[in-house]
Order: C-alpha cells, then structure tokens, then sequence
C-alpha cells in the first residue's frame, strides 16, 4: 500500500468515525427516552433495576390517548391531502416552467420557511382572532398548511428539476389531450416525489409543535399533550409516547424509501 | 376548422416556436393555488400582527386608533437583552453546526458511496419526531440519575452535579435540534463542486489545504449560505431548549414574545416585539436569498 492510498484510507477512516459519533449523537435521547419507557417504577433511576412494559400497557389503554392519536392524525392526514394537491402545482410553477417573474415567485414560495414558527402561529392566532374564526382542530390544520406547504413545494421541485419536458411535448405531439398527459406522463414521472411530498407533510404536521400550540384550540395533538405533561411533572407516559413517536417515522421513512427503490427497480426489469 | 387546419398546414414549421408561448401561461397559472394561499395564510397574518402591534397596550381589538405606544415601551424596556440572547445563542450554534456538518457532508458526497442514502436518512427520522420529545430525551440523559450521571455512579462511583439547567446545555440542544437544517444545504453544497475540477487542482500541484480553500469552499458556498441562514433564522427562533434544558435561565426573546401573549395577556406588546424579530429575521433572509439562484442550487445547471 503507497503511503497515499494509506493516508486515503485514514481520512476515510476518520471521517466514517465522525459521521457515525454525530449519528449517535442524534439518537441519544431517543435512546434515552426507549430506556425510560420500559421501566416499571413510576420513576426513572438509571440504571434500572426494574425493567417491564406495564407503562406502554397502561398508555395504550387510555382513552384520552386514543383521542389524542385520532386528532393528531385527522390533522395530519388533511393536511397532507391538501398540502401536496397545492404543492404539487406550485413545484410545476417553481422548477417546470419558464416564466417571467419565477424567480422572484421561488423567494417568495421558501419565505415560510426561513420563518421562526414560534411566531408564525401567534401570527396565525392574531389573523382568525381578527376574522373571529373559533380556533379548533381546523385551524391547525390551516396553520400547518403554511408552513408544510412550501417545503412539500421545495421535496417535491427537486424531482421536477429532473423532468425532462420533452416527455410532456412527445405526448402532446401524439395527439394526447391534457389530461392525458398529465395522468399518464407527469404525474407517473414524478410519483417519486409527490410520493415523499406525502410522508413529509404527514410526519411534519404529526410532530409539530410550535404551530398547533396557538391554533388548537380546545383540542389537543400528541405534542402538545406531551409538552403539557412534561412541564407538570413526570410520568413514564411521555417516554412510551416519545418512543412510539419515533419509531412510526423511521417505519414510514425507512420503509417509504424501501418502496420507491423496489419500484425503480421492478421498473428497470 | 378548416380554417385552423390550413393554418396549421401553413405555419407548421413554426410549431417549436408555439411552445414557449404556452409554457409561459402555464407557469403563473400553476403558481396561482400557492400565491393565493400564501397570501390569506402568509402575508395576511404578518399584516395582523404589524397592525395589533400598533394598537394602544392591553387590547384585543384591531379597529382603534393607531399608537406607537408599545414600541416605545419595548426600547425603554429589558428586551434587548433578551434579543442579544437569542442572536448569541443563534451565532454560537451556527459556527458550531458549521464545524460538525462540514466533515459530515464532504464524506457523504465523496466517500460513503451507497451508504450516504441510509445516512442521509437516519439524520431525517429525527426531523420529524416533536422538539420537545426529542430535547425531553436530553433531560433523563443529563438529569440527576439519569442516563449518564445514574452510570457514573454505579459503575465509576463518581458523583457529579447535573449540568442542565445552563447555557452550554441551551446550545447543545439547539446544536442537535438544527443540525439537519444545516447538514442538508451544506450537503448539496459540496455536491455542486465537481471533481474534475478537485483532480485538475490537485494534478497541477495544490496542496489539500488548498484545494480545501481555493476550489471546495468558493463551489459549495452557495449550499453552505444557505445552511448558515437556515439554521441561524430557526435558532434565533428558538424556545424549546431554553425552556425545557435551560430551565428558564436564559430568557430569549420568542420567550418574552409568549409570555407578552399569555401571562401578561398584552398582545399589542407582543406584536411589536414580533415585528421587530421579524424585521430582523426578514432582513437577513432577503439580502442573502436576493444574491442566489436557486436553479443552479436544487438541481438545474
């Protein structure tokens, strides 16, 4: 081995190291919260002396749990529907087309984004207070939609940036009505981003905070209930939730990529 | 439709030339849905604060004489000291994260092959699981018997006090809560540097610390920009971590803005204070993205 190649290898080597300790540094607590939740004592001592799963037993039995999980996800579903509909023309407008004033139409599509979401709720509470629109479930979802609707926009453009439009034109060309095209060219085309602009409007709209705290209402997503537990005092319940959170994503991402890698591949045959 | 079909006949070669005119009705119209949505939800709630913020203090109503009367009591408050806090708290957790992200994102790129996916997605699960769950798995890992210390004692005997509840464990949690906003940007960043032009540099006689200067850093600066911005604009709206690891130590200024909104019940004085952070935050994100192209960013060159 050259002494380059073997100074290669080091760098490899190092670099390797440094990505998986951040790896490790980003699934600690969950980590930590999974150790918490499968203790028996009402208590979390480390190290445990009394390991047991009566905590996910009794979390998933209670009934307000149960409405908690059904509001969370009737806001989370709605939203994606309606998030990746919008978005889904807006990526069109954002990455397709060549239009005058695009540019400008980009900025302004990311400016939600580049927005603190703390503020962006009081902001929303400020408006349906002045339109005198009583606050519930609803008006989180309209709350969300904001600020997922542009970063579905941003999941879904990167996919358009590498559509050729030719695809479009050939079809038109072959006598094929609007339609058409669109059911049979653009929307196959691009399935793989529409299809990841579904899992992030779901899963950034089932986790968040910030914007359901101001616009629920009277009604309680799993967030806010955990935020609201966690600051009256301790029960294992947070941790069992907080596990059960995290593990539903990495299922829907994991096995969402695992689906669209199967497709390319059952499509390369 | 004999008339369009002889015109067609006549003007056919000019049909590619057709094309754009179509193109360029189709692209505002498909920007129609979201522009108007942005308005009624974006723009409109932006207006209501700029207009409670100029309400007379301690009312709720939007349809009274305007009045400068919050502002002038949030210069001649303590507020800025909150707002040093947060652009301190938001710098330190920026150049760390910088620090971190940029090995992290080189490797990705140009060194672990097919397994920068499985990477790249193991940072996005986090992404989706609630703030406050995620920083409440700090707390059992740094409380007192918790996760690290419970460990010390049993196995090393050793007693430490809890470090929660300080400012260095404020930035620790921003640091993890917004790194995949800066690893993402910094990602494609050091993707956009082509390696031809790394080997050219290299064939001619450049050092590493040259390449790493002269060539990587001036072709990724676009994406690392704009994981600089990114990652500063959501710390400074940061109040997670200092509420639930800084145990109310450290007061940021989205902190004064809720307490402004629910305990103090002063909307008007809240929204002069969120005006201000958005004029701040606005400011920032408007002189940087006004300098790029995003095409040549997310994918078309």
């Amino acid at each position: 081995m050259s002494p380059a190649e073997r100074s290669q290898r080091w760098r490899a080597a190092l670099l390797w190291a440094w990505a998986l300790s951040v790896v490790v540094f980003m699934y600690l607590p969950a980590v930590c919260l999974l150790l918490a939740s499968s203790t028996s004592s009402r208590y979390f001592i480390f190290p445990i002396t009394r390991w047991g799963f009566d905590w996910w037993q009794k979390t998933f039995d209670s009934i307000q749990i149960h409405e908690l999980f059904k509001t969370s996800i009737s806001i989370a579903l709605l939203v994606t529907v309606i998030a990746v509909t919008i978005a889904f023309f807006g990526a069109l407008a954002f990455a397709r087309y060549d239009w005058k004033g695009r540019s400008l139409y980009q900025k302004i599509v990311l400016l939600p984004i580049f927005f603190p979401q703390s503020v962006l709720g009081l902001a929303l509470l400020l408006w349906f207070n002045a339109l005198g629109l009583p606050l519930s479930w609803k008006t989180a979802v309209f709350a969300h939609l904001v600020w997922i609707v542009p970063v579905v926009t941003l999941v879904i453009s990167i996919q358009v940036y590498s559509f050729d439009p030719a695809l479009e034109e050939a079809a038109f060309d072959l006598g094929a009505t609007r339609w058409q095209v669109m059911k049979e060219v653009t929307l196959p085309v691009l399935f793989p981003g529409i299809f990841s602009g579904c899992l992030f409007a779901f899963l950034l709209s089932w986790g968040n905070f910030p914007l359901s705290l101001f616009t629920t209402g009277a009604d309680t997503t799993v967030p806010e209930y955990l935020y609201a537990k966690m600051v009256a005092g301790y029960t294992p319940g947070v941790p069992v939730l907080g596990t059960v959170s995290t593990i539903t994503a990495a299922i829907l991402l994991l096995g969402g990529y695992g689906l669209i890698v199967l497709r390319r591949r059952a499509r390369l045959k | 439709m004999a008339e369009v079909s002889a015109q067609d006949a006549i003007a056919a070669p000019a049909r590619p030339a057709k094309a754009p005119v179509w193109r360029l009705r189709a692209g505002p119209a498909n920007a129609v849905p979201i522009i108007l949505f942005l308005l009624i939800g974006f723009a409109a709630p932006l207006a209501a604060v700029i207009g409670y913020s100029v309400m007379p203090p301690r009312t709720f109503s939007l349809w009274q004489a305007p009045t400068l009367d919050n502002y002038e009591s949030v210069f001649n408050s303590t507020s800025y000291i909150s707002f040093l806090w947060s652009l301190g708290l938001a710098a330190v957790t920026v150049l760390l994260l910088a620090l971190i992200c940029y090995p992290v994102a080189y490797g990705l790129t140009r060194v672990f092959g097919r397994w920068a996916t499985l990477l790249t997605l193991l940072f996005t699960i986090p992404l989706f699981v609630s703030e406050n769950v995620r920083l409440y798995g700090w707390i059992l890992f740094f409380i007192k018997n918790g996760v690290l210390l419970g460990t010390l004692k049993s196995w090393f005997g050793v007693e430490l006090e809890s470090w929660l509840f300080t400012e260095g464990i404020i930035v620790l949690g921003m640091v993890y809560v917004y790194l995949p906003f800066m690893l993402f940007p910094m990602t494609l960043g050091v993707s956009m540097v082509p390696t031809e032009t790394r080997d050219a540099a290299f064939d001619l006689g450049a050092t590493r610390w040259q390449v790493f200067k002269e060539v990587d850093l001036p072709l990724s600066m676009p994406g690392i920009i704009i994981g600089f911005l990114l990652s500063f604009v959501l710390a400074v709206g940061a109040i997670a971590e200092a509420k639930v690891l800084g145990g109310q130590q450290v007061i940021p200024i989205t902190h004064d803005i809720e307490i402004a909104f629910t305990y103090a019940q002063n909307w008007p004085l809240g929204s002069a204070l969120a005006v201000l952070l958005m004029l701040v935050v606005g400011a920032l994100v408007l002189l940087v993205l006004r300098r790029f192209d995003l095409d040549i960013i997310l994918g078309r060159r």
